[in-house]
Order: C-alpha cells, then structure tokens, then sequence
C-alpha cells in the first residue's frame, strides 16, 4: 500500500476494485464503513454483489477481465470534463500525452458494452472519484489475476496521478495483500529476481555486497518464476524441489498439472505444520512450528513490520523454520549461527536499506515500523512518495483494454471467476481444523445467477458437474440474484470440488501471475432435478 | 486549552475533552464500568452505568465523567462520601439483576462488575426482587449471550455498529427488559452477524462469552502479544495461553486494526494444538511415510542437494518460499536456496 491502513478513515471518497474486502481483509472491511460513517463516499467495481456494495454511492458491476476498459472511461470522462488536477500533472508526472491518446477512443459508452454496465454509473463514478479531495483506491486479486494483472494496475496508478491522489495522506492506491506476510516474502527476497528490499539478482553491486556478506559465489542469472518451476519440475528440469509453507495442490491453477508435475519431481521436500495435499506427495515432510511458536516478525499490506511472539513450545519434535533452515545450511557447509530471529533481524537490515533502521528494540518499544526505514533514528514511513514521487516523476503508462485469456464460446458458455469467503482462508489448512468455521462454510459451492440456473435445469443445493479445457469438478450450486447471468464464482479454498481444476494457468507476461478470475467453463446437473422437488 | 481541577490538581486538557481525560491527565483513576478506552472517539456514547460519578463544584447533580465536557475553571471532586454513595448506589442497582454465580462464572478475576463490588465492599444488594430470566442465546458458532449478566454498558452495540459496523444487534424493548438483541429478538445467527467477536472482546462481565473447548480461570493464562496469521492485515492479538495450549484469543489494539479482529483471528486458533499437527520428520520408502529423526532427514536432504548440483548444476534446483513463515526465514530460505542450492529458482505463492 502506498498509504496506511488508518488513514482510510478520513478518506473523502473510497474506490474499491477487485477486493471483496469484507471477506479477505475483514478489519479493512471495517474501516472502510468507519469512513462511510464519517461521510466518505464508496465506489465499488466488482463482478458480484459484495457486502460493500450495500454501502456504495456508485456500483459497478462489471464483468470479470473488464477492469482496465472501466479505469480508461473513467478517466476518458474525467479528462473530457477537465477534472484532471492540472497542476499535479504538470509538477509531479510526465508522459500525459500518452495517457490522453490512449484513454480518448475509450468512451462511457464503448466500455459501458465492454463492461455490462451504464455509461452514466461510469460517469457518475469518475465525477465523485475526480471531484474528491482525498481519494483513496483499495485493490486486491481481482485487480492483479489476469493475463492483463499488470496493465490493471498501471491503469489504477494512471487513474490515482491523474487526480493527484498519490503522495497524499487518505490517498493512495492500497493493494491489499492476501496472506499474513506476503508482502514480507518479497521483501525479503522471495523472488527470481530479487534480492532483500528488491535489489536485482543482475545488478553486479548487489550482488556483491550479498557475495561479501554470505561468503559465496552467487548467480548473476535471474531465476524462474513459480508456476515455472511447477512446470519445469514436471519435466524434469528441475529435479529437486523444496516447498515450504506452501500448498501449491490446492493454490495454483490447473491442478492437474501440478498434481502430474509434483509427481514427475526427483526429490521432493516440503515443510508444513500438516501434511497438506502437497506434503502428501513429498519425498521427505520436515514438521514445521507454528507462529505461536516462534520469534521474527511478519510485514503486513501497509509495510508495517511487527512482532511475531513464541507463546508455547513448539509441538511434538516440531522446530521453527528458521532453525530447521539454518541446520541445512549448516550442513551444506554455509557457516550460519543465530542465537536468536533479532540476529537474522540484524543481518537483514545490515544488507538491506529499506529495512536498516529496524531492530527488535524498537519494535517492542514502538510497537511496529513502517518501511522505508533506512536508519535506527528514522521514523518510518507511513506514506509513500510524499515529498516527491520516488522515481522522479509519476509516469503515465499508455494502455488499452485487452480482453482475457479464455473467452466463453459455444463449448464452454459461462465466465467463472474466483475468489475468497469470509470463512476460510486460502487452503484451508488452518481453518480447515476449525469446527465453527467449518460448519459456516462446510464445503466447495458454486455461484449461479437464478436465470442462468433456470436454462440449466440446476436448483439450489443441487449438485453440478463443471468443467473448463482443463478439468472437471462437481460442486454444490448456490443460487443467487448477486452475481449477473452468464457468470459464476467459486471460492478456491477447498480441496474436494476445487476451484483451481478449472482455472486457466495462462500468464501475465509481466507479473506472472496465473488468469484465476477468468476462465470459461460449462455446468452440467450432476443429479436429476426430480431428486430435489 | 481548558483549564480544570481535579482534586485540587490543576490541569489543562484539549477544548473538547471529558472529565475522564482530565482526570487521566492529573494521574486520577475514576473508576468506569461501560466507559471503554478503545472507544473513547465515541465518549459519551455509552453513559449508561453511572459508575463515574463526580462532583463538580457549583452544579447541583453530580455529573458522569466520561460524558461531561471539561468548562474552563471546573472545579472536580472524584473522591467524596457523596460520590461513593452514588457509585455505591448505583452498583447496587446494577447488582439487583444480575446472576450472583461468580463461584463458577468463567469471567470471575476479569469481571467489570466483580471488580467494582470488590472495590466498593459490595457483598449483596439493597435492592432484591424481580430480576430478568433471558434465554441463553446459543446459536453462534463461537460464543453464546447470557443477557442475565448484560450490565447495559453498551459496549457490544457500540463495536458492532460504530467500528465493526456490521449493526447485527442493538437494545430492544424499554426501561427494565431492556437488553442488546438481534432484530426480532431472533437468534443472533439469523442476523447479519459475521462472527467477528468484537462484542465478546469488549463485554465487561460474562454476557458475551467465547465458548472454548479448554476450562480454565482468567488469571491461570498467560498472554503473548502477537500477530495474526490470516490475512495481510496484520492484527494485533493477545494468545491466551494455559499448559501450552492457546485456549483463546483476544485483540490488542495495535495500528493496524485499532482494537479489531475479525472471526478468523479471534476464534479460528484451534488449528494450533489440532492432533493432526506434524510433530516428527516423515520419509517416504516405498510408496508411505515412515517416522524419522530429524538427523536422518537432514542428512538425506543434504545428499540430495549436493547430488543434484553436482550433476546437473544449481538451476535443476528450486525453492517455493512461504507468505506464511516470519520475515527471518523468509530471509533464511532465500539464502540457503542462492548460497546453498547454487540457483535463483526461488519464489512463492504472491500472485495465487
């Protein structure tokens, strides 16, 4: 997030896209309505009717892999009613121009076909975001998990410079990261790419400090991304494979061809606190101690850093997984000795200047930090780019609506899209285990619009087969006038009926990040309707 | 900036204050029942248990503390025989409806209303009589209301609406039957509710109570401030903690969540100690896991690793790093995977 999560409060208006944050990110969920009692105004664009869309002066429901169509006529109207903020652009961005050309044949009403919605609700949507003073943009998944993932960003962040909303206090534009540290799992590195605090693996200077402080030779040559290494490994390119925390058999598009892959692997390692679907295919399983278990800290979506504090003693023969990579280490003869998570803490921000100032001492006295923090006197940062952009001048990216991967057609006549409930939580290894949670959300559903159902001969609780170019599945339908004829949801927690059989492992050439909320699938009832009335 | 005297203590507050901050400021304690600090952006809101009584030089009634904005030159007294007889009074009163069963309650040594009888030497009430017989409402997955200890602070309607702003519940029904309900008075999981348990967190008195799988007294628990591991919103929570179990969790108000957690973090900790749990290294041999040391893992894992790269090089060697596990060992992961593996074949699950 550009911004911090408090400041939401005294947005003036609130743009939600591609986040079903009641359900992903409740707390958030929470302080956005807090803001709507102070009187911000609410924006939602989204597939579905979600609970914020009860609390929306606009709603946009659009149809999924239709985002970037949306963002250009809005600022297609903003530009041509001259509600751009003129002296922002002039003082803080460059290439305009590109962005005018390429928004300018993207009409309301050219989108409004695109997007199944009314070229006066998108109107209406630019004015209020346009007019505000503070506007903030709140994004998730349904932004990002698309072959177009990237350019849905880039057009947010064209939309959130053309109003002068980045750099300001209740501004911004907030990805909402899905997972407990998945913002410190890049940061700290987790990439092909990247080094700590994203300095790249291909420039020479980083990898020399890196080199110096580890004692070894590293590779200059960026590595392969994950669905990559799924493939690879199926094709025994890569032949040892090491998965921890990860449950890639119920996460990752087109199951069936991790399934295949993982087993095709020479040498499996995976290192979980349960034998998830993955560990089962494992050559060795390591037990892994939970986060009450252990000291460190995780980074949330604000690039807040705050403590994680051992409350028992790890279970059975269990160890944190920082001890269990450490002994490996050891044993590959990388000389590696921490007394504690602080010393890990200390070496990371000795090579890492986002991260410099950050030390447990001051995490217990403050209680958290926000990066950047590059020295031990340094506050934190609770906004980004407020003194200047951070790369000189915000650019606008030139950008035009693609449409997704897979489109329905006559085989395959229904967009299936995907996404979280308030319930579970991404592969249910953890919820899973919880009976109140598990008795809410029992099991794998499907969304169907009434008059989509009707044409299927599908009621409400009934089974249904369906099935994408990849696989097939049978799941529960769930009859509901919030999703739009002609699409469908499901949620990708569940393992049985599993959403990710289905999904369309297609890339964004950028990110590469699979097409999840898109793919084309057909239904079928799975048991005759005379068994149900 | 006003200036007001608390126990001949002078003191000056921001315009806008309540007594209870002026107070604070001069180091009084004034004791509170539905005053809640968390709350203190909606002071006033609540006002409802008159425990906060003080006397204010020049007014005829005594006035609450946490909804009386400071005056220029006000005059307090927190400590008189009137204000005790007030606060005596109308604990009392609170009293003479209230289930008496704090032998076996589950809230005793962390009750609102406990703490004050005890600090007031209440033992019994002036006032016995007719007292209200709620039904037990039971039909939330994660806690049950006992409306016969509800002290009417409005604590739990005021999370609900005012900062989870779910509006599941508020009062129903007028003077003494008054009591926080769903609408219709129907079972609360016929209602909006989600189940964040916001209003369990804030209710003084067993009203509102988790229903947990482990018994235990509120001062055998040990608490460990820490963060949530759901989403990346990043809570701030006290585990709970008893013979190395976490039997609960309850929310700190850290910068992130201001005090709020959602069903996934207050009650979605059974994961932790479940049965199913790994406690030893697995190693498959022909075709099922068989329980081994962890000397023996390691060594194996090690054998193979050196093989692979000695045969085919670092790049037929790969890592899927983790959203779930600390910063640390993100850090770790990445290190064994560039400085021991001989590759840059290391990701995780940030884009699924």
């Amino acid at each position: 997030m550009t911004n911090s999560i408090a400041e939401v409060v005294n947005s003036d208006v609130v743009f939600i896209t591609g986040s079903n944050t009641t359900a992903g990110h409740p707390v958030i969920g929470a302080r956005i309505r807090q803001a709507k009692q102070r009187g911000a105004k609410i924006i939602v664009a989204e597939p579905r009717v979600i609970d914020l869309s009860g609390d929306a002066d606009v709603f946009l429901q659009i149809l999924p892999g239709t985002n970037v169509a949306l963002y250009n006529a809005m600022m297609n109207v903003i530009i041509s009613e001259g509600l751009q903020n003129s002296a922002y652009i002039e003082e803080r961005t460059e290439k305009y121009e590109d962005l005018v050309a390429a928004v300018s044949s993207c009409t309301p009403e050219k989108a409004a076909e695109i997007c199944g919605v009314s070229a006066d609700d998108i109107r209406a949507a630019a004015r209020l975001y346009a007019k505000a003073e503070k506007a903030s943009i709140f994004y998730s998944m349904g932004v990002t998990q698309h072959t177009t993932g990237t350019e849905g960003v880039m057009s947010l962040s064209n939309l959130s410079l053309l109003c002068g909303n980045i750099g300001i206090e209740s501004g911004g534009i907030n990805p909402l990261r899905g997972q407990n540290n998945v913002q410190g799992a890049c940061d700290m590195g987790g990439l092909p790419g990247d080094l700590t605090g994203y300095q790249k693996v291909a420039n020479p200077e980083a990898l020399a400090k890196f080199e110096k402080a580890w004692g070894v030779k590293l590779s200059d040559k960026p590595g392969v991304t994950l669905t990559e290494i799924v493939h690879k490994a199926g094709h025994g390119d890569i032949k040892f494979l090491y998965i921890m925390g990860e449950n890639p058999m119920v996460s990752d598009p087109d199951l069936n061809h991790v399934e295949e892959a993982l087993k095709n692997t020479e040498f499996l390692v995976v290192q979980d606190i349960f034998l998830t679907e993955t560990a089962a295919l494992a050559d060795v399983v390591l037990p892994a101690a939970s986060f009450a278990e252990k000291e460190g800290t995780f980074s949330n979506t604000e690039r807040r850093v705050q403590r994680v504090r051992k409350a028992i003693e790890p279970i059975g023969k269990s160890k944190a997984d920082w001890v269990i990579l450490m002994d490996i280490m050891n044993r590959l003869g990388i000389e590696t000795k921490y007394n504690n998570a602080s010393e890990i803490m200390a070496e990371i921000a000795s090579l890492t200047p986002s991260y410099g100032g950050i030390t447990y001492d001051r995490l217990d006295q403050l209680g958290s930090l926000q990066w950047p923090c590059p020295t031990t006197d340094h506050p934190g940062t609770v906004y980004l780019h407020k003194a200047a952009i951070a790369r000189g001048k915000g650019l606008f990216k030139a950008i035009d609506y693609k449409a997704s991967n897979e489109l329905p057609d006559k085989e395959y006549p229904f967009v299936l899209t995907t996404g979280r409930v308030l319930y579970h939580y991404h592969t249910r290894t953890m919820t899973g285990k919880v009976d109140g949670l598990n008795a809410l959300s029992p099991e794998s559903f499907i969304e169907i619009n009434p008059k989509t159902a009707k044409t299927l001969g599908v009621v409400d609780g009934s089974k249904v087969s369906v099935s994408s170019r990849r696989g097939s599945i049978t799941t529960v339908a769930k009859l509901t006038r919030t999703i739009k004829e002609g699409v469908l949801f499901m949620p990708f927690h569940f393992a049985e009926g599993a959403a990710n059989m289905l999904t369309n492992p297609a890339l964004d050439p950028i990110s590469k990040i699979p097409e999840y909320k898109v793919c084309a699938v057909k239904v079928e009832p799975f048991d005759r309707v005379s068994d149900y009335v | 900036m006003v200036k007001v005297t608390i126990d001949g203590k002078s003191v000056e507050v921001p315009k806008g204050s309540m007594l209870i901050d002026a107070a604070k400021a001069a180091g009084v304690s004034v004791p509170t029942l539905c005053y809640l600090e968390l709350h203190s952006d909606m002071s006033g809101a609540n006002s409802s248990c008159r425990v906060c009584m003080v006397e204010v030089a020049g007014r005829k009634n005594l006035a609450p503390a946490c909804s009386t904005p400071v005056m220029d030159g006000m005059d307090v007294k927190t400590d008189t025989d009137r204000v005790n007889g007030a606060r005596r009074l109308n604990l009392e009163l609170l009293l003479s409806d209230h289930a008496q069963d704090c032998l076996t309650c589950p809230k005793a040594g962390k009750c609102g209303l406990q703490d004050l009888c005890y600090l007031y030497d209440i033992k019994e009430t002036r006032f016995p009589g007719i007292m209200n017989s709620f039904p037990l409402d039971e039909s939330n997955e994660f806690y049950v209301r006992d409306n016969n200890k509800c002290v009417h602070c409005r604590r739990c309607v005021n999370a609900c609406t005012a900062k989870q702003c779910t509006e599941a519940i508020d009062f129903a029904n007028r003077g003494f039957t008054s009591h926080p309900a769903a609408p219709f008075d129907d079972p609360v999981n016929e209602s909006v509710c989600v189940s964040c348990g916001n209003c369990v967190s804030v209710c003084p008195t067993a009203a509102l109570m988790p229903k947990s799988k482990e018994k235990f007294r509120t001062w055998e628990v040990a608490r460990t401030t820490t963060t949530c591991s759901y989403c990346g919103v990043g809570c701030q929570m006290d585990l709970l903690t008893k013979g190395g179990k976490v039997v609960g969790i309850e929310p700190v108000d850290g910068a992130a969540n201001n005090g709020l957690l959602c069903v996934k973090g207050k009650f979605g900790y059974n994961f932790i100690n479940h049965p199913d749990r790994l406690t030893t290294p697995l190693i498959k041999k022909d075709g099922k896991f068989v329980e081994a040391g962890w000397d023996e893992a390691y060594s194996l894992i090690v054998e193979k690793i050196t093989k692979t790269k000695a045969e085919f090089g670092g790049d037929a060697l790969a890592g899927l790093t983790s959203a779930r596990v600390t910063n640390e060992e993100n850090y770790l992961f990445q290190k064994m995977v560039r400085a021991g593996f001989g590759t840059n074949n290391v990701d995780h699950c940030a884009r699924l």
